[in-house]
């Protein structure tokens, strides 16, 4: 039975400490739309989205509306697009793009992801060009976001596709060099990247997914945070204990509506992604997380086990609140969405190898961090590869979404607006790593990827 | 279908006059009241069914807001799960 006091802190989690519902994300299928000639094919993937998804923005105004949560993002998913741009005869891949950003638009979502390619083992001719497309696709589009695949645990790392998204991270700082290399914001390099993610910018419909599926991605830093206000002091069972029970909370929340926009879409449930993701907002910050359980400045020591604790305990507590939990389901450390990072990284406190230690314990990795625009190719590709080999030897994702910003250098900041936020640059080492890069090949999968 | 209409604000004459009859109004049944002053604050929680209600949802919303901003209240409804999902197993 509900009673006073259950409704009123609902609604001060809403109302006060920043809960939400990150995203609805619709994931569709655009196999069917492969076709020799490519005009037809993106006149095909345009219309299969606009009538996949016509009412998903309308029905998550309905569902925002009538449960009282706000829901942030209403977002599309759609299969990786060198599969589908692979079977038409044409060598300009930027088409496909204007394709997803038109649908889009059209759809009224906030961004589309799926302009991607996997290629951990190796690279098809298409997965050759989409890469190559990506800096012009992503100056041309606004909402289309980009993710490549460099390894996984299976197939281990494949350093020519590592060396080539150097190049081609900086060629799309380049050319978006007019809004601060913004391009980089919507183009992300996996290890061991997921199926069914519903965040940008990395998400992808899998080809192993169903025709079209909803899923959810929770957040919910503030209600962590203030929840933890209550225990100063205390050891780290209850810290733990504490974080589980909201982690429950607000992910029986995401399942809720997650089952709701299924049925009313019409649409498979997918999963809910119980992923705490920050945004600028004052009070909605992971880093404030941490350093409410005792640490002066995040990225000080102590961070990556603060984070460790806390990515563990939102998984505990969420996994048994969703009927099916994926995606990348963990703590988000995306430097310039999240307030407190902003500030540990502007005092000097966090830098790029404490992140990278972080990374080993979070949901994802080096993720919205500036770096100065005059980084060479080959070291983007080291950070890459350093990142990639955490998430292969530790089976997990990692991802790299690094903003080289054009002529900005330490010291400077990128402001990018909106849920995106500001970007202090961070120094990176200037010792070369270019003859590492320019090995190539293929770093061979660990012992333990043979289990079977 | 049940949903939660919840009060908050300065404490003042009619306030729950005036939410009863604007529900009244859309034919809403109430089922339940608590009311109480919290931290000086009045906190009113209704339990209400909207079945038979004469308008949609949305509008109901937008009417009760309305009439929150002219008492200077803060006036919600939520449909009821949101609050079972969160506090019950």
């Amino acid at each position: 039975m509900l009673n006073q006091k259950d409704i009123l802190s609902t609604i001060e989690m809403i109302d006060q400490q920043h809960l939400d519902i990150r995203t609805i994300t619709m994931g569709i299928s655009l196999l069917s739309c492969c076709d020799p000639d490519p005009a037809r094919a993106c006149e095909k993937i345009y219309e299969k989205i606009a009538r996949s998804a016509e009412r998903l923005v309308r029905t998550g105004e309905d569902i925002e509306r009538e449960f009282g949560i706000p829901i942030v993002n209403k977002r599309i998913s759609v299969t990786p697009m060198a599969l589908v741009a692979g079977a038409s005869e044409t060598e300009d891949y930027v088409p496909f793009a204007l394709a997803l950003d038109r649908a889009a638009k059209t759809c009224g979502v906030n961004f589309i992801g799926g302009y991607s390619a996997l290629v951990q083992k190796g690279m098809t001719a298409a997965d050759g060009k989409l890469i190559r497309s990506i800096p012009e696709a992503l100056a041309r589009t606004e909402l289309v976001c980009s993710s490549v695949n460099v390894g996984s645990t299976k197939a281990g790392i494949n350093m020519d596709a590592v060396a080539l998204m150097g190049r081609i991270i900086k060629a799309t700082a380049d050319a978006t060099a007019d809004r601060d290399g913004l391009g980089c914001a919507k183009l992300v390099v996996f290890c061991n990247a997921v199926e069914d993610n519903p965040f940008m910018a990395g998400a992808f419909h899998g080809v192993g997914e169903a025709e079209r599926v909803i899923n959810v991605g929770v957040s919910g830093p503030g209600v962590v945070y203030h929840a933890l206000q209550s225990v100063k002091g205390q050891p780290f069972d209850v810290v733990a204990e504490t974080v589980k029970k909201t982690a429950f909370r607000v992910t029986r929340m995401g399942q809720l509506v997650a089952q709701e926009a299924s049925r009313r879409l019409d649409t498979p449930f997918g999963i809910v992604d119980l992923s705490l993701a920050p945004t600028p907002a004052i009070g909605d910050s992971v880093a404030r997380i941490l350093e409410e359980m005792g640490l002066e400045t995040c990225g000080t020591h102590g961070t990556t086990a603060a984070l460790a604790l806390l990515n563990d305990a939102v998984k505990k507590g969420g996994v048994m609140a969703s009927s099916s939990v994926g995606g990348l389901s963990g703590a988000f450390i995306p430097v310039s969405e999240d307030e407190g990072m902003i500030a540990a990284a502007r005092a000097g406190t966090l830098c790029l190898d404490k992140l990278e230690a972080m990374t080993c314990v979070c949901s994802v990795g080096l993720d919205m961090i500036a770096v100065p625009g005059d980084t060479p190719a080959e070291t983007i590709s080291a950070i890459i590869a350093d990142e990639a080999a955490i998430g292969m030897v530790n089976c997990k994702t990692t991802a790299v979404r690094l903003l080289p910003a054009p002529g900005k250098t330490v010291g400077d900041t990128i402001e990018m607006g909106g849920l995106l936020g500001s970007a202090p640059v961070m120094p990176v080492h200037p010792e070369s790593s270019a003859n590492f890069i320019a090995r190539g090949g293929r770093i061979p999968a660990p012992m333990h990827s043979l289990k079977n | 279908m049940n949903a939660i209409v919840t009060v908050v604000g300065q404490d003042r004459v009619g306030i729950i006059a005036a939410v009863c009859t604007k529900l009244a109004g859309y034919h809403v049944n109430i089922l339940d009241i608590s009311q109480t002053i919290l931290q000086g604050s009045f906190t009113m929680v209704m339990a209400v069914d909207v079945g038979g209600a004469s308008a949609p949802f949305g509008e109901l919303q937008s009417a009760l807001a309305a009439l929150g901003e002219e008492m200077g209240l803060s006036i919600r409804i939520q449909r009821e799960e949101i609050f079972n999902a969160m506090h019950t197993i």
